[in-house]
């Protein structure tokens, strides 16, 4: 068995987990490459179906490309979505214009999540997090709960070994579970690469230019690139030495911000 | 001392290897995956100079260890909070680190990092040498099933360079890890801070011809998944999304093919497999599957097969019982106790349980078994205990097949330990390896029924000796340890004997026969019914108590005489019931010591001088004796084999 084969596997296997565990379940997907990977592993999982709802986050602060692909690929695989804005918060004029990127984010993705988990009451969200993205998320759990507040008590997490989770929650909690945990950047692409996985191609360079993560597009910025093909993104990856997240304002506003976004609910 | 750049792997299908570094707080782990991630080039532009920067404005040294402080906690504590992963590669392979706590405080974290391992450095500090945490990792390490352990001896610069403490550390850390099965693939004398045998051999140990930690690393193997053991396929769920019935789970042992006959565990129903189905339907339908694929399968007839069913072939299935020994780990606040119920999670099967008894229970610092156990397990303790499940379960040893052979305990919703499964009996009636099932089916109450409900056998302890020498005080102590312990017991006192069944009992040569047979016979339909039972009868004379043997000893039932010898003057001076001086008076005729005589036994199992030994030393050889007395495994007739005091 291949490393992407073992992580393929195992996926699957918290995939279904994750479907016997909770009774009501959304899966968050931002479009952006990770969540495309996702669908496609739980397509596997459940033999062709989706059994749960997708939950789009919209911030208003979409790239035109990305909410493109976002009806495509909903008519494509048959999807059941959801989408979601912080209407409040944008009445107020929360905005980028107006407003620092953490108190943005935190506004319109973090606490629209907190709208519609009260609206929905789901127990469980299937996140496409991974651990090397940044240093707080190389601490999470596979199914890693979060308290009525929403919050990630990362001081205090379960115990989690052999194939054993937390899977009960009281109401008002709920679990992140998080099947990419274990992959890396470059596990995603060749994982894309193998399966022909269809993605924005806003990841690949125009103009010497590329997004390597994807977010608001007032606070993302593309990496200088040429690659054009996977293989030409893999070739890059293996002798980069910045950080993927390097191009989202968010995290590097202050020290730490990251951790303070994520205890609050932040995926 | 720098290595030169390794060359990327080219192989990027390759496997990772997953190492994790434990040991005890202190003995500098993020020095290391410092060091490490810095020799092998891993680490983001820019990252050492900042933190050099960093510190100078601090006026602090630079230290490796800062690279992974990556939360508040760690950079105000600076101690390691939780599992972290990161990444490095070696010319040889992909590595990933898991960077586990060396604190008390999060042993839970240590084992979620520890467990998903595929090898174990453990770091050793020159200086301090084995330390609590030292030993309880090595320990763990046993119980996760990580196999491959390297020990790296850290701050050598801090010795000297010394080799003989290296050769002592190595000596009394392989004594240490021996009984537990454990033997390190090499000891490395190393400097993490200065870079000694980490990826260049150090100049300052030549007397060191090993190799250097990275090389060690890279001649570690990846472990094979268990093709070669039995299948044991773990269903997670049946689904029903189409026309299909799709079961689901993962292959945690083994292989099979589509065609395989296929026995699902517990209940033992049959059926072929039709197919093996994957998404997208254009690719091609594979026709076998092997451990480590989660997989969907589709039967040829609709036998009821659930969530928790584990799938094996015919004849080498896994053991169904509702009774097991296992070794566990706490993690939880609350103790684990003895009476109380848990629910078991064991691969994909839920069952509540009962913890039955405590058998061997292991000192929190040094890890040596304690003499005495005691019905709680703290937090952060381990030991070896018997579960009995509420209805039958599926599951291996764990030296047999990991992955069905270990389970969690799950308390107030949380996973509060783990344990592996040893010592259970597979069916070998069949003259085969593995098959159908035990024999607790066959007869509900058969002897062997009775041992797994209580998870122990019925047994006699048979206290003489003189009035006063302290039989029933010991006796009630015992029973009352013994019950503690979730052991079904019970006491014969001969006063209260003699206040019912052998009422019409007087004190004649004769009379005192019959008293001694009488008890034997209650003893042994006791023992028969599965309880511990502890006799407290004078019992004089050899004769009757050979007889009293012999009677139980027929029916099967593990007996040994204890000899309560305490001299009869003590015995005359504690005269708790005044019955000395009314003998001495003359008012009782035929009292044992004063006017009748009283022969002490020529190879009693245990003697206990109660003159010499407290009541407390008397008592944990009592709770020895028993212990063993009632084992499963205990043979009537080999009671006293390997039992001294």
């Amino acid at each position: 068995m291949t490393h992407l084969e073992r992580l393929e596997n195992q996926s699957i296997f918290l995939l279904r987990e994750a479907q016997h565990a909770f009774k009501n379940i959304a899966m968050p997907w931002s479009m952006g490459k990770d969540s495309n990977v996702l669908i496609w592993l739980a397509k596997k999982a459940f033999g062709g179906h989706i059994p749960f709802s997708l939950l789009h986050i919209d911030t208003t602060y979409e790239f035109p490309e990305m909410l493109e692909f976002r009806d495509w690929a909903t008519k494509e695989y048959g999807l059941k979505l959801i989408v979601k804005i912080n209407e409040e918060a944008r009445a107020r004029g929360v905005g980028y214009e107006t407003h620092d990127p953490v108190t943005v984010t935190h506004e319109l993705k973090t606490v629209a999540l907190q709208q519609a988990l009260q609206e929905y009451k789901w127990d469980a969200l299937i996140t496409g997090i991974r651990r090397d993205e940044d240093s707080t998320r190389a601490k999470e759990r596979y199914f890693s709960p979060r308290n009525a507040q929403y919050e990630w008590e990362y001081k205090d997490q379960p115990p989690e070994f052999w194939g054993q989770f937390t899977t009960s929650v009281e109401p008002g909690e709920h679990v992140r579970v998080q099947p990419l945990l274990d992959w890396t950047e470059s596990d995603i692409w060749r994982y894309i690469q193998k399966n022909n996985i269809p993605i924005p191609q806003m990841y690949f360079a125009r103009d010497g230019k590329r997004y390597r993560s994807l977010g608001c597009w007032p606070i993302t910025k593309p990496v200088e690139s040429n690659a054009a093909t996977i293989d030409e993104i893999l070739a890059e990856l293996s002798v980069t030495k910045t950080s993927e997240r390097a191009g989202r304002a968010q995290d590097h506003h202050e020290r730490n911000a990251m951790q303070k976004l994520r205890a609050k609910g932040f995926m | 001392m720098h290595a030169s750049a390794p060359l990327p792997s080219t192989d990027e299908d390759a496997q990772k290897l997953k190492i994790v570094i434990v040991g005890h707080v202190d003995h500098g782990k993020s020095t290391l995956i410092g060091r490490l991630l810095f020799d092998t080039h891993s680490l983001p532009d820019g990252k050492i100079e900042q933190i050099q920067k960093a510190c100078a404005a601090e006026g602090m040294d630079f230290e490796y260890a800062f690279l992974l402080d990556a939360l508040l906690e760690e950079q105000e504590q600076n101690i390691t909070i939780d599992t972290t992963q990161i990444q490095f590669r070696t010319a040889a392979r992909n590595y990933v680190i898991v960077d586990a706590p060396g604190h008390k405080e999060f042993l839970k974290n240590m084992i979620t990092g520890a467990a998903s391992a595929d090898a174990a450095v453990v770091l050793l500090d020159a200086r301090e040498g084995l330390q609590e945490q030292t030993r309880r990792h090595g320990y763990l390490l046993s119980l996760l099933g990580v196999k491959q352990v390297l020990v790296a001896v850290n701050k050598m610069d801090l010795v000297d360079f010394s080799q003989e403490t290296f050769t002592n550390l190595e000596r009394d850390y392989r004594a240490f890890l021996e009984p537990y099965d454990i033997r390190p693939l090499a000891f490395i004398p190393m400097s993490a801070k200065h870079g000694h045998n980490i990826v260049v051999p150090s100049e300052k140990m030549t007397w060191f011809s090993g190799d250097t930690l990275l090389a060690a690393l890279d001649h570690l193997r990846q472990p094979p998944a268990p093709i070669e053991k039995p299948l044991r396929f773990v269903v997670q769920d049946i689904y029903r999304f189409d026309a299909r019935r799709l079961i689901v789970g993962r292959i945690e042992s083994g292989q099979f093919s589509v065609g395989d006959e296929i026995e699902f565990y517990p209940g033992e129903k049959k059926s072929k497999i039709k197919s093996i189905e994957v998404w997208p339907t254009t690719e091609k339908q594979p026709t076998q599957a092997q451990a480590g694929q989660s997989v969907a399968i589709t039967l040829e007839e609709q036998i009821f097969v659930e969530r928790g069913h584990i799938g094996a072939h015919p004849e080498h299935g896994p053991v169904e019982g509702t009774t097991f020994s296992a070794r566990v780990f706490w993690l939880a606040d609350q103790p684990l106790t003895v009476g109380q119920s848990y629910t078991l999670k064991l691969a994909t099967q839920q069952v509540e349980a009962r913890l039955e008894r405590v058998d061997r229970l292991m000192d929190s610092a040094t890890l040596a078994p304690l003499v005495e156990t005691r019905p709680q397990i703290a937090r952060n303790e381990v030991a070896e205990l018997v579960f009995r499940t509420r209805r039958p379960l599926a599951f291996d040893n764990s030296d047999e097949v990991q992955v069905t052979g270990r389970f969690v305990v799950v308390t107030e919703g949380r996973i509060g330990g783990g344990g592996v499964i040893f010592g259970a009996q597979y069916d070998r009636a069949a003259n085969v390896a593995r098959s159908a099932h035990l024999s607790w089916t066959d007869d509900p109450v058969s002897p062997e029924a009775r041992i797994d409900h209580f998870g122990h056998r019925g047994a006699v302890l048979w206290l003489t000796g003189l009035s006063g020498s302290g039989k029933s005080t010991l006796a009630v102590a015992l029973q009352a340890r013994l019950f503690r312990q979730g052991i079904a017991v019970t006491l014969l006192d001969g006063d209260n004997l003699r206040h019912g069944l052998n009422a019409n009992l007087g004190f004649s040569v004769a009379d005192r026969k019959e008293n001694i047979r009488r008890a034997a016979e209650a003893a042994k339909l006791l023992a028969e019914a599965g309880l511990v039972v502890i006799t407290s009868l004078i019992s004089p004379f050899e004769a009757d108590r050979q007889n009293a043997a012999e009677i139980c000893r027929q029916a099967g039932i593990p007996f040994a005489e204890v000899y309560v010898s305490t001299p009869l003057e003590i015995c005359e001076a504690r005269d708790p019931k005044s019955l000395y001086k009314k003998a001495r008076a003359g008012e009782i005729k035929d009292f044992t010591g004063i006017d009748s005589p009283y022969e002490p036994p020529t190879t009693p199992v245990l003697e206990l001088r109660t003159d010499l030994l407290s009541k407390e030393q008397s008592l944990e050889h009592l709770l020895k004796l028993a212990t063993k007395l009632s084992h499963r495994d205990t043979l009537p007739g080999e009671e006293a084999a390997g039992f001294s005091i």
